[in-house]
């Protein structure tokens, strides 16, 4: 990107005369272009940096406990036992709960605000919902333990159990803080990011497909189904990776509604753990070496977790994209 | 006249900054329960006398660490160390003040008479092994008290915390299955049930959670108005946890000559008096470089124990009784030292 606008820039440099005005602007631009590669390689840097320190310090749980150290499902500090899969099966499944409610909803809401919301509705709900993404985790956190949770518990949950207890996914008694609890507040709190990243791709839609589809007779979802949905298809892609990467990483309003217990359990509606929140809750107290070395072991789970699932998400944009000329739609 | 005003304001601002210095700055770090006791103090203190005494609440895992590597010049632990570990770092340990936990409840209904139960049942309900309130080993206990068939929620602590060492201990001493299943430990893998953060965390998951038996600091379950557990003690009399509980079993023992100031009134309550209380301990260093700067601190303490106990009885704290602090002033004179001699009176 920066040599295409260098290219761009020099023709009309070339028009002046060759005077000391130039010379200045070429050693700005050798400035400009060093700085901005010493800030791209600083990300680098840092990224190892961490990577490293993650490493190096939790490399005391890794010896003492192994490969199992993954697979393990013990976590008892008084016998010094620690394992990860706990927090992290529970980081995966109350992210893919949060995903599997936000995705939908989230691209629900970016079509109606595009393509069906008249403008005095869709900008102010437009506005609403980048609103919703400024709140702080924390109040997401209170208002999940004091108003949500026990209201699902009261209503929602006690008409899951009656109806779909014999499920094992909503078996055993319901406090209203569990995983359940955990994945819907995750699911409100990435919706905003999923709804405004999808808008703002199918406002990149040319009208002129669009309009061309419904000259042809299309009815609206035809045109939605048909044009919008696969236009959009790598943005909305992108948008959902990009509130799952935001899901796996919550900490504080996770912490308070998922119950922080280190078990795992078949039932929805058990309390849980995620590695951020046992991060949240542990690091400070943590008394034994082993201790918080295994505390940091899971934050390179959790690093590894999110890579593997970024690179899913650059893998699965980047097919799309290689598929798309050759099968550009008729 | 300006000059001469300017010089006076110089002068003033050199002489406040000289006694700030002479009168110093401590830093400190370690347990959050005490901490707005300790925040208190040190602002009276400072009012009084000038010097500064910073503390932050980091964690009593935090503060063991800091005074261990020496870079604080107190840390604060709400469990104490070992007689061995003190020794190996050269540390003295003493206590502060008293800190009381209570099991609280949420059945529904109006009745919040207290809960009565047996230190054995109690361990059995944290266990797992008693599942609802309806229970006849309950209801045995509270005849007339109307128990729901409700399951019992445990809602335990999700951070380490002294109040969990403090809770788990109690549970280990009465209940020989609690000691083997879970341990004590100021964070354990208890059998069953949800974890909060904080005690605020665990008090409002208590009042949201219908069915719910939890364990609070003594303050919190006075202000969330919780319905607490009664105990039994020897003798078959029930202690609820109330101010005068609490005397009736700090009176009992003289527990400073245990090693370290170990406060365990666990098995010696006597009838009447409230069974889980532990003390939140000081940590210094044993040798002192600058025999001034030791003095300092341990006047500061000593000033904290004698002078602040009403401080601590208005924020909810308990004071130590005076034998125990003219103990724990013997105890600083035979070991807190400079140069081998010591410091303190």
């Amino acid at each position: 990107m920066p040599t295409g606008s260098i290219q761009a820039a020099s023709p009309s440099a070339r028009g002046h005369r060759a005077d000391a005005g130039a010379k200045h602007r070429s050693t700005m631009d050798a400035l400009f272009r060093g700085t901005s590669l010493a800030f791209a390689v600083l990300v680098l840097v840092i990224l190892g940096a961490i990577l490293l320190v993650l490493l190096f310090q939790s490399s005391e749980a890794f010896l003492r406990f192994g490969p199992s150290f993954l697979w393990s499902s013990d976590w008892d500090p008084v016998r010094d036992l620690y394992g990860a899969l706990p927090s992290a099966y529970g980081t995966v499944v109350s992210s893919l709960i949060a995903i599997l409610i936000a995705g939908p909803v989230g691209i629900g809401v970016a079509v109606f605000l595009t393509e069906m919301a008249p403008p005095w509705l869709s900008r102010p709900v437009g506005l609403g919902i980048e609103l919703l993404a400024a709140i702080p985790s924390i109040i997401y956190g209170m208002w999940g333990l004091f108003v949500l949770a026990p209201w699902l518990n009261r209503v929602f949950y006690a008409q899951l159990q009656e109806h779909f207890g014999f499920l094992p996914l909503f078996k055993g008694p319901s406090l209203g803080i569990s995983m359940l609890t955990g994945g819907l507040i995750l699911a409100v709190m990435i919706l905003p990011f999923i709804a405004s990243v999808t808008r703002d791709v199918f406002r990149l839609i040319p009208p002129m497909l669009k309009e061309s589809a419904y000259g042809l007779g299309s009815t609206t979802w035809e045109v939605i189904r048909n044009v919008v949905i696969p236009y959009g298809r790598s943005g909305i892609v992108g948008a959902i990776f990009l509130g799952l990467g935001r899901a796996l990483g919550e900490t504080m309003a996770v912490t308070f509604v998922i119950g922080n217990s280190h078990v795992i359990s078949a039932s929805l509606l058990s309390p849980s753990n995620t590695i951020s929140s046992t991060l949240a809750n542990e690091f400070a107290e943590a008394t034994t070496p082993l201790h918080v070395s295994s505390l940091v072991a899971l934050g390179l789970i959790l690093f590894l977790i999110t890579t593997l699932i970024l690179s899913l998400a650059k893998f699965l944009l980047w097919r799309m994209e290689k598929a798309l000329p050759g099968g550009s739609k008729r | 006249m300006q000059r001469r005003l300017a010089w006076s304001a110089a002068v003033m601002a050199a002489t406040t900054l000289l006694t700030a210095w002479a009168a110093g700055t401590f830093s400190g770090a370690g347990a959050t329960f005490p901490y707005p006791l300790y925040a208190r103090w040190s602002h009276a203190y400072r009012a009084l006398t000038g010097s500064a005494f910073n503390y932050q609440s980091i964690g009593s895992g935090g503060g063991i660490l800091q005074i261990q590597r020496g870079t604080v010049d107190y840390g604060a632990s709400e469990y104490p160390l070992p007689p061995k570990d003190l020794d190996r770092h050269g540390l003295v340990q003493f206590p502060m003040v008293v800190g009381v936990v209570v099991p609280v409840v949420h059945l529904p209904g109006t009745d919040l008479r207290p809960v009565r139960l047996t230190p054995e049942l109690l361990a059995d309900l944290f266990l797992g092994r008693v599942a609802r309130w309806n229970d006849p080993r309950i209801k045995a206990l509270n005849p007339g008290m109307d128990l729901p068939d409700l399951a019992v929620g445990i809602v335990a602590r999700a951070d380490g915390s002294g109040t969990t060492w403090l809770f788990t201990r109690y549970l280990s001493r009465v209940h020989p299955g609690f000691a083997s299943r879970v341990g004590v430990g100021p964070s354990v893998k208890w059998p069953s049930g949800i974890a909060a953060k904080g005690n605020e965390g665990v008090a409002s998951y208590v009042r949201e959670v219908a069915g719910a038996l939890g364990y609070v600091e003594y303050a919190y379950a006075l202000q969330s108005g919780l319905r607490v557990v009664a105990l039994e003690t020897p003798g078959g009399t029930f202690a609820e946890p109330n101010r005068g509980s609490v005397h009736a079993a700090l009176g009992r023992e003289d527990w400073a000559s245990n090693p370290g100031f170990e406060l365990d009134l666990m098995d010696n309550t006597g009838p009447g008096g409230w069974p889980i209380l532990g003390a939140s301990y000081i940590l210094l260093p044993r040798e002192h470089k600058d025999p001034s700067k030791g003095r300092a601190l341990l006047s500061y303490f000593s000033w904290c124990l004698r002078e602040g106990a009403k401080a601590a009885e208005d924020l909810n704290y308990f004071p130590l009784p005076t034998k125990v602090v003219d103990r724990v002033e013997g105890h600083w004179k035979d070991n807190v030292r400079s140069g081998g001699r010591a410091i303190w009176p």
